[in-house]
């Protein structure tokens, strides 16, 4: 999973099925100190998050399949949290 | 799933006996400014866009789920048409209490 910051969102009437109903956000994956790293991309929210937000990205699709639609969605990327905290080991990242 | 816009159609007669009267068309990629990113790529059409569009597409393994017939050779398919793109940058809330020192 990947840790991201939500940047906007994405409004699409015409979309495959298994989107319907939920929101497609557009999130910015930052590192474990907040900075911005790698590009943005879209992602299915499933806890109602919000610009502004830190959240968990699930990019890989069986876990998408699995909270969200039948066996068979072409989900490929999803947000399965909204993040409190964050506490980084620095020596430990270290050594 | 990423942004791309519509550039263009691909004919392929000669075609994986599964990819039979699937539509393939072109897509560039594009950036959450809709600007041109990467190199584009064909992709399978399952909602139906058209010359122009700004769509998202998915990518990899999941892409073939798109499909009613799921087991085919495909790693990219146009998922949905994009009405609007709202950006709403404003950093990360409560930053300093999330990250701590760290932040």
């Amino acid at each position: 999973m990947k840790l991201a910051r939500v940047i906007g969102n994405v409004v699409a009437s015409r979309k495959h099925d298994c989107f319907r109903g939920h929101k497609i956000l557009m999130v910015q994956p930052v590192d474990e100190y907040g900075e911005d790293s790698g590009p943005s991309f879209l992602s299915c929210d499933t806890v109602n998050a919000g610009p502004g937000d830190l959240v968990l990205v699930q990019q890989e699709g069986n876990t998408a399949r699995e909270l969200l639609g039948t066996r068979q969605d072409p989900f490929h990327s999803v947000i399965v949290g909204i993040v409190d905290a964050v506490a980084i080991d620095r020596e430990g990242k270290k050594n | 799933m990423k942004l791309a816009k519509v550039i263009g159609t691909v004919v392929a007669t000669k075609k994986s006996e599964k990819l039979q009267n699937l539509a393939i068309l072109m897509i560039q990629p594009l950036d959450k400014k809709l600007q041109p990113v990467g190199e584009a790529i064909a992709a399978v059409d399952v909602v139906q866009a058209g010359p122009g569009e700004i769509v998202y597409y998915t990518l990899a393994r999941e892409a073939a789920f798109a499909l009613p017939e799921p087991d085919v050779p495909v790693d990219a398919a146009i998922t949905g048409i994009v009405d609007r793109v709202q950006l709403e940058d404003k950093g990360i809330n409560d930053r300093q209490r999330i990250f701590g020192k760290n932040g």
